[in-house]
């Protein structure tokens, strides 16, 4: 089924998805990959707040190239999602609303994504040029130092992705 | 004997990497037009066409195919009658690699140290392989390679007795192992004999052959042809999300090997197959 959806989404919206849907978001999302998951693994040991509130939030896996001159962002696609499979249960746990990468996820990942209600889901991996023409703004909003691995506040418009694991256990990749 | 100044190197390694990541060469095109004509999936071809758009983009929009540039692999065939001036000819690679990408507005994916893991901010260094020919040229191939696919390779130091069903099954394993990660339709790389090194390092060339050419040797072409359509009938297909294209082109290289062993590399490479050559 194909839908159009505004991010964040509520409950019901995420509970409405499922596994092969093709959906649209337009909205607001976060960028974050390697090295600002472990820096927020890290501020969670010490018991300090993350930089960014992450509740209800989507992180999209993500180090843009940089933006030539009057553009928002470089190319823009997805990352393999199984490198932060480490850290995502404990983000799911305390709130995150759902993820955007590509590949595949361990089972205590789609564990989480069942407990916490959440949805993963895909954009096509090596279309970053295309997929940068659905944001719309970038701006830097914590790790600046990171720099392509810093986390990001994107506007997107109709960024077209694919569910792969929803909140009822459904699965699309064999 | 020829002389060549480095910065002729420099400025030829600078412009490459800056054409590399934004037009896919002719060979890997047509692969993507083979792949959409041959699809059976609607999901797949969709997403075969999403692909096709996505080049145009790149190119007529200077942004690069996919964010991943990678890391700079740089095969240098220097004719032994060659001598460099102006400096370093390592030096000289690595300030190409930092002028492309700095200047062509690419990715900056490299860390200093595999544990410390400091960005170096202009991707250098490049990983350099030197070999040493005949003549007085000198040819330099640029494959930036993404960490997806790269992440997903594999080395099997194979058993003797395990002979070409052995390699297959390898093979497979690697493929149906790496997945939607991969981001498919995959090329597959390729190094059979050898040492462990050597084996990985004709996988890595193997990417750089023209997808659609096939080895000289008989049994090899009949395996790169195989091996093509029995990864084609794993089903993992466009995205990995289904579909009757998981892989474009299957390059297999071989070199003699020892009495004892059959070493095998198999280097993934996702769909933007990146690859450019110069003569100088």
């Amino acid at each position: 089924m194909t839908k159009n959806i505004t991010v964040p989404m509520d409950e019901q919206t995420k509970l409405d998805l499922t596994a092969g849907d093709y959906v649209y978001l337009t909205g607001t999302i976060y960028t974050a990959r390697d090295a600002a998951h472990k820096r927020m693994q890290e501020s969670l040991d010490k018991g300090e707040a993350l930089p960014i509130d992450i509740v209800n939030q989507i992180i999209y896996y993500m180090g843009p190239s940089p933006a030539r001159e009057g553009k928002v962002i470089g190319s823009a696609g997805p990352t393999t999602a199984g490198r932060m499979d480490r850290y995502t249960p404990r983000l799911l746990d305390l709130g995150l609303g759902a993820m955007i990468g590509k590949g595949k996820r361990t089972q205590d990942v789609k564990d989480a994504i069942v407990r916490n209600k959440s949805v993963y889901f895909a954009a096509v991996g090596g279309a970053g040029a295309l997929l940068s023409k659905s944001i719309i703004k970038s701006e830097v909003v914590a790790y600046d130092d990171l720099g392509t691995e810093a986390i990001r506040k994107l506007e997107v418009k109709d960024f077209p992705v694919i569910v792969v694991a929803d909140s009822k256990g459904n699965y699309l990749y064999k | 004997m020829r002389e060549i100044n480095v910065n002729e190197i420099t400025e030829a390694v600078s412009s490459m990497c800056i054409e590399v990541n934004h037009v896919l060469s002719e060979d890997m095109k047509c692969a993507l037009d083979n792949a959409f004509n041959k699809e059976e999936s609607e999901l797949g071809k969709q997403i075969l066409d999403q692909l096709k758009e996505n080049l145009v983009i790149a190119k007529e929009e200077m942004i690069p195919i996919c964010q991943d540039t990678g890391m700079a692999v740089i095969f240098m065939e220097i004719g032994q009658e060659v001598h460099f001036t102006g400096g370093s000819l390592e030096d000289a690679i690595n300030e190409g690699v930092r002028k492309g990408y700095v200047e062509g507005y690419l990715r900056k994916s490299v860390v200093d140290d595999p544990i410390i893991r400091n960005n170096t901010k202009d991707n250098t260094p490049a990983v350099i392989h030197y070999s040493v020919v005949p003549g007085e040229n000198v040819k330099i191939t640029i494959s930036p390679k993404g960490f997806g696919s790269e992440n997903m390779s594999r080395v099997f130091m194979l058993k003797p007795a395990d002979g070409i069903e052995g390699v297959k099954n390898a093979i497979l394993t690697a493929v149906k192992d790496a997945g939607p990660n991969a981001c498919p339709p995959m090329v597959i790389g390729v190094g059979i004999g050898g040492t462990f090194e050597k084996c990985a390092l004709m996988a890595k060339h193997a990417l750089t052959r023209k997808a659609g050419v096939h080895s000289d040797i008989p049994y090899v072409k009949e395996l790169e042809e195989e091996m093509l359509d029995k990864i084609n009938a794993l089903g993992i297909g466009p995205a990995g999300l289904g579909g009757s294209v998981t892989a474009m082109a299957v390059n297999v290289e071989t070199y003699p090997t020892h009495i004892a062993g059959l070493p095998v590399g198999i280097n993934i490479c996702c769909h933007v197959n990146r690859h450019i050559e110069r003569v100088i």
